[in-house]
């Protein structure tokens, strides 16, 4: 028998391992950055817009790994290619020159057909690859996004916007400065202590995330949350662990799309060839940022983890700047802490 | 060894054990399931399971000097070698590379003299002349050079042996229950070379279930029985009976309940025929059963020999064969789905594996399979659905008070209960299904013992009053007779026999091991 | 009744004594070399495509080879030892980079300026290498994966040492040539010529025809040293067939006539000069992960990556074990690094070790590897069909498409396409014969 004490201490030591060292360390970091920011007279309520915009823009793309982890393929190295199915909507929604808020959402309309049936092969080829998938997933990644370039640099299409003045192909950045560029961002907007607020990005953060919620609270969410968390328990209850996988995986590849759209209306460009990368691992960092774990992710820690990291690139930049003149540390520390936090979690001993 | 004893967190398994062993003596060790077999052996060998866990009691001698055993290799060094149940060998090595593992024969070379002993050359001229020496001893011709993938389990066991012979030091030989996977003809073999072993002077612990195995090598058997010595025989002084007898012993448990004596008068409500499961370790070959309405039949025998399969290959969790009928329809096997439709359920041996999601709520445990099988607590918009959480709470708060489960509440997270508390979330999901049949396995294995009584007293409520049939599958015999109106027992993955609660130990001893019973 | 898994990795074995070629044994052979096979052609296609002389190739191949070869010779430990393919190499480049770096600024040249390289590298890579070794223990299962993080790690924590701290009063250094005109941070492209340039190749330059002459003829004299040893009963005959045997030295008698008729005449092959003396210390790397794998530590290391528990269970002390297998790779990586650099002459400060790992990888995979076998055969055959498609690619990209830029991203595509496909088809029959041992 369990006595209260006993019960109540396991509670307690729960919860400081669940709050995990990485995010404590973050959290410290980032407050200290902030009372130098303002020692060093750097504009604190400018810090906090580019971090609310920032929040927004990159939430999307993290949520994206929720599915992911939560479905028990681990964290979603694939992104790449929901980032690719996403650039392919708006390439196309370009190429019909459409403009406004009507092109943002028809980019994510066109988008997420390619998200499912590219999300549908991937999560069956994941599903042959049990215990791999983190690892296969980046390499698999990194192959579509070169052969990506070579479509990029063949596409058939003739929009002036896009294409190169002579010969084929696409270039590499596109403005979106007439079309859709901060549409989400300015909806709605309001200023606030000299803080801006970009209402229209958070409110449609808020609701992927409702949607996320209500998605793992239907039947099939549950089934999926089982199935990543004890698979031999789902499998018990006669459902079908293999395909939930691929329902978890269609969905994540779905969510990038979308969140690199959102990202790209709110950054102003839409970039091909080779940017997208490396995005995956940053997503990922971003979310371990936040406290989830290689198998368990919530969204408390999707925005949470966004706001942490994204306010620390964002303050470190000018503070940088002002101790001494290094312009790249961000990137650096951006490269470093990212990288670091995903080793953490790797190392937690969490077993295969 | 003397007085040994041994206890995980607080579990005692072993006490008082005191055993002496002669050079060359053939030493038979008998016993049931948890009787301390394997926990004996494993202090001697020095596993780490035992270190990492408290340690072990009382004192070894070996050849007169104590010893301190805490790791396989100090029991190497004092000549103590194990035959394991699962075999130690690679598989993609050749029989030499595992005779020889970690005790390769090396020649120094330049470099070694240079950088350390580690870089001496192998010299496999030399190991494969004593890789094969020991062959011959146990009268193998296989090629030394073979790769260990791909041979017959009769020679991988071999194999093992070899490695131990090649021990020059050899005192002491260990089998752990090695017929457990061999046919006849390879066990009489098994048996010849242990003879010839211990007349080259090492001595063998030999632990068995098989009783004619124990009569047929043996000078001296020592009993365990829940964690204690019961007997030591000279084998002129007994017989399989009083063997039988000895290992599953008169518990005087209660009866909680007295089994009756007319369940068979009505027409079966399941009929089992030729069922063969293919569960790794607990292999079903050939099953036919028939189960009354309303009973509680109990599933019994000893670990490894099929009970635990049964269950698991009707409701579909291990690939199976054969013919289920239940309440007049065809259960499709292979298939957990099909049989929950079919309102039967089953909670599974496996509490921590299968049974539980451990990291989740009390109430989404027992709500989960009564949501995705019978689309209870949801709510639908649609063509989607929503969890009703109002519901389920509901249904948990009803649960946690009827089966009296002891937690903070419906929320807390079922990685912090009791092994027994545990388990009657574990039945409270089966229940949710309204089955008309439950099967469980090992209900209060891994539970203490004031909290076994709880469980089982909670099985044969649910039995009388919602008229529920109860297959229980259990290693622990006295439980089931204390519970059971009847007692299959299965023996090597068939039935070998069904008994009543009020049978002889000798029945049941007999049954267990495999024995013919002369008056069966 | 429950067997230890059965995990061979090794190509699906074949009946002991089955000497005949069947269409089953073909079929097999394609199955097991997949890849490599698939890159032959696209080997052979692509030098078509791309209108090269022999004679450029082999020059270019040849320099390739002797600078990458070392790096990619650096995994084969790690991948006996059960951990997969160490992408962590990337830190023992860097500490070689570091060092070469500073021995530059010092102004040493030539052979002084690399032994000081070394010098002052290997016990950095030793250190860098227990780090990654205790890290990987850590993450057991997940090896790949984590050495491939711990890679883009230190590439940040790389750049910070070189860009950020480098210069200022940290790490002072006042240079020049090296350091950015603000006086923190190098320049992100270092020229090594009059330094350490070519500093071992030049060494012994001697031309291709009479390399290869001259190499066949000690793998003839060795073989027939073999032979005669078989003989004498001292080698164990199964190991290699006669017909083998005798096809090989054929093989080598032409060869070597080939080489010496080639070097007599005025073909442009003769203007291919082979570094030697780099060939040399290739050679000598090769003989020791072949001498590893004789020794009882190369038998620790293939235990240890066969199974953990029953080599823990047997007394080897499989966490120190495992570490000083990374240990090796990253100091081999270290030295590597120094002879890629001094053969590359010029490279760019920030990004030549970026891809170290990952090339390495796909080389040895090409050449037929897996994540739980690799031998030097891999290594060598991989690096030169590698290499080959790294020299092919441009120029049949603008010979087909008009644009060599294409050439590059199908270069890449493959390059990662490989290593995903390797892994992924290694993983799935991994799991199919796990399923399939359960069945027998």
């Amino acid at each position: 028998m369990i006595t209260p004490d006993v019960r109540r201490f396991g509670a307690v030591k729960d919860t400081l391992k669940s709050f995990g060292l990485p995010r404590i360390i973050i959290v410290v970091f980032l407050v200290l950055l902030w009372a130098i920011s303002m020692f060093l007279e750097i504009p604190f309520p400018q810090l906090l817009s580019d971090t609310l915009v920032r929040w927004g823009m990159n939430g999307v793309l993290v949520l994206a790994m929720m599915p992911s982890i939560l479905a028990g393929t681990g964290l979603y190295f694939g992104l790449p290619i929901g980032i690719i199915c996403g650039l392919l909507g708006g390439v196309i929604a370009i190429e019909l020159n459409l403009v406004g808020i009507t092109a943002f959402f028809a980019a994510i309309a066109f988008s997420i057909p390619f998200a499912f049936v590219l999300g549908w092969v991937y999560g069956f080829m994941l599903n042959r690859i049990k215990g791999s998938e983190m690892t296969v997933a980046t390499y698999v990644g990194f192959s579509i996004v070169s052969l990506m370039c070579i479509f990029w640099s063949m596409a058939p299409f003739k929009s002036p916007a896009m294409a190169w003045p002579i010969g084929r192909g696409l270039r590499v950045t596109i403005s979106l400065a007439d079309r859709y560029e901060k549409v989400l961002n300015n909806f709605l907007s309001f200023n606030i202590f000299g803080i801006m607020i970009p209402t229209g990005l958070i409110l449609f953060l808020l609701l992927m995330c409702l949607i996320v919620v209500l998605f793992f609270n239907t039947k099939t969410g549950i089934a999926l949350k089982a199935g990543g968390e004890n698979p031999r328990f789902a499998q018990s209850s006669g459902i079908n662990v293999d395909t939930m996988r691929i329902v978890g995986t269609i969905f994540s590849t779905v969510l990038g799309a979308i969140g690199i759209l959102v990202y790209s209306q709110s950054f102003g460009f839409i970039q091909l060839y080779t940017a997208p990368l490396f995005m995956g691992f940053l997503a990922a960092a971003a979310i371990l940022i936040g406290g989830a774990s290689i198998k368990k992710a919530t969204i408390l820690h999707v925005l949470l983890g966004t706001f942490l990291f994204q306010g620390l690139l964002v303050v470190a930049l000018p503070v940088a700047n002002k101790v001494a003149t290094l312009g790249s540390l961000a990137e650096i520390s951006r490269i470093i802490v990212s990288n670091g936090v995903i080793l953490y979690a790797l190392a937690q001993h969490s077993g295969d | 060894m003397q007085d040994i004893g041994k206890e995980y967190f607080g579990n005692r398994v072993l006490s008082a054990i005191n055993l002496q062993l002669k050079p060359g003596e053939i030493h038979g060790i008998v016993g049931e399931n948890g009787a301390g077999k394997s926990t004996l052996m494993n202090i001697l060998f020095g596993m780490s399971v035992i270190h990492s866990t408290g340690g072990y009691e009382g004192k070894i001698r070996v050849s007169g000097k104590e010893a301190q055993i805490k790791s396989p290799l100090d029991a190497m060094n004092l000549g103590i070698g194990m035959v394991h149940q699962e075999f130690m060998l690679i598989p993609g090595y050749t029989i030499t590379e595992n005779i020889k593992l970690n005790r390769e024969i090396t020649k120094p070379n330049l470099a070694s003299r240079i950088v350390g002993k580690r870089y001496d050359t192998l010299d496999v001229v030399a190991m494969r002349r004593d890789a094969r020496k020991a062959l011959d001893k146990l009268d193998m011709s296989i090629d030394e050079w073979a790769t260990i993938a791909g041979l017959p389990v009769g020679y991988m066991q071999f194999v093992e042996i070899a490695r131990e012979l090649d021990k020059t030091n050899l005192k002491v030989l260990v089998f752990d229950e090695p017929t457990a996977v061999l046919t006849e003809s390879e066990a009489d073999n098994l048996l010849d070379a242990m003879r010839v072993i211990s007349n080259h002077g090492i001595a063998i612990l030999f632990i068995t279930h098989r009783l004619h195995e124990i009569m047929t090598v043996c000078e001296n058997i020592t009993v365990l029985r829940d964690g204690k010595m019961v007997a030591q025989r000279k084998k002129d002084e007994t017989n399989i009976y009083e063997l039988a007898e000895l290992m599953v012993g008169s518990r005087v448990g209660e009866v909680m309940r007295k089994p009756r004596e007319d369940v068979t008068d009505e027409k079966p409500i399941l009929t089992i025929r030729n069922l063969s499961v293919e569960m790794p370790g607990e292999e079903v070959s050939n099953v036919s059963l028939d189960i009354h309405k309303g009973e509680i039949i109990g599933i019994g025998g000893l670990a490894g020999q099929g009970k635990i399969g049964v269950a698991n290959g009707i409701m579909g969790l291990f690939p199976a064969e054969g013919e289920v009928v239940f309440d007049g329809k065809q259960i499709e096997l292979n298939n957990p789905t099909n049989a929950m439709m079919n309102s039967l359920a089953f909670v599974s041996e496996d509490r921590r594996g299968v049974g539980l999601l451990l990291d989740s709520s009390i109430e989404n445990n027992i709500a989960f399979t009564a949501i995705q099988r019978q689309g209870k607590y949801l709510k639908k918009f649609g063509p989607f659905t929503q969890l009703d959480k109002a519901a389920v709470r509901q249904t948990a708060d009803r649960m946690i008070k009827e089966l009296d489960i002891r937690c903070t509440g419906p929320t807390q997270i079922t990685r912090r209960l009791s092994g027994g508390n545990q388990q009657k979330v574990c039945i409270a999901r089966a229940l949710m299904l309204e089955p008309k049949l439950l099967f469980v396995s090992e209900p209060t294995r891994g539970i203490d013992v004031g909290a076994k009584k709880l469980v089982l007293q909670t099985l044969v409520e649910l039995s009388e009053k919602y008229g529920l049939t109860v297959v229980m599958t259990s290693s622990e015999l006295a439980e089931l007779r204390s519970v059971c109106d009847r007692i299959a027992i299965v023996t090597e993955g068939k039935i070998a026999g069904i008994l009543k609660p009020t049978d002889t130990d000798v029945d049941f001893g007999l049954m267990m091991a495999g024995e013919k019973h002369d008056n069966a | 009744m429950k067997q230890t898994d059965i995990q061979t990795m090794d190509p699906i074995p074949s009946p002991a004594h089955e000497k005949r070629i069947t269409p089953d044994k073909v079929k097999r052979f394609l199955i097991n070399n997949l890849v490599t096979i698939l890159f032959v052609i696209l080997c052979a296609v692509g030098l078509r495509l791309s209108g090269l002389s022999m004679a450029f190739y082999l020059n270019d191949i040849v320099s390739r080879f002797a600078r990458n070869s070392f790096l990619v010779l650096a995994l084969i430990i790690p991948v006996m030892a059960g951990m997969g393919l160490n992408f962590a190499i990337v830190l023992g480049a860097m500490a070689g980079q570091g060092a070469i770096i500073f021995v530059t600024h010092w102004g040493i040249a030539g052979m002084n300026g690399i032994l000081l390289s070394v010098l002052i590298c290997t016990p950095i890579a030793i250190l860098l290498g227990w780090m990654t070794g205790r890290l990987l223990n850590r993450a057991r299962g997940k090896e790949m994966i984590t050495s491939l993080i711990l890679g883009f790690f230190a590439n940040g924590v790389y750049q910070l040492i070189f860009l950020i701290m480098v210069g200022s009063p940290l790490i002072p250094m006042k240079n020049e040539v090296l350091v950015l005109s603000s006086g923190v941070g190098l320049r992100s492209t270092i020229d090594l010529s009059g330094g350490l340039r070519y500093a071992i190749d030049d060494v012994i330059r001697t031309p291709f025809p009479q390399f290869v002459m001259y190499l066949s003829l000690i793998g003839a004299l060795y073989l027939v040293s073999v032979i005669i040893r078989m003989r004498s009963g001292k080698v164990m005959v199964q190991q290699y067939s006669k017909k083998r045997l005798i096809t090989l030295f054929l093989l080598l008698l032409a060869a070597m006539i080939w080489g010496l008729v080639t070097s007599l005449s005025v073909s442009m092959i003769n203007s291919v000069r082979v570094p030697a003396f780099t060939m040399i210390i290739i050679a000598v790397l090769c003989l020791f992960n072949i001498f590893i794998v004789k020794t009882k530590l190369g038998q620790d290391f293939r235990t240890v990556g066969q199974d953990q528990h029953i080599a823990e269970v047997s007394g080897i002390n499989v966490s120190r074990t495992r570490v000083l297998a990374i240990v090796m790779s990253t100091l081999l990586a270290a030295w590597g690094q120094i002879i890629f650099l001094q053969n590359l002459g010029a490279f760019s400060t920030y990004g030549s070790h970026e891809q170290v790992g990952m090339f390495a990888s796909a080389a040895i995979l090409i050449g037929g590897a897996s994540v739980s076998k690799a031998t030097v055969g891999h290594a060598i055959l991989g690096t030169i069909l590698f290499h080959t498609l790294f020299i092919v690619s441009p120029l049949a990209g603008r010979n087909l498409f008009g644009d060599a830029q294409l050439g590059e991203y199908f270069r890449s595509f493959v390059a990662y396409g490989v290593i995903g496909v390797a892994l992924g088809l290694h993983a799935w029959k991994k799991l199919m014969q796990a399923k399939n041992q359960k069945k027998v």
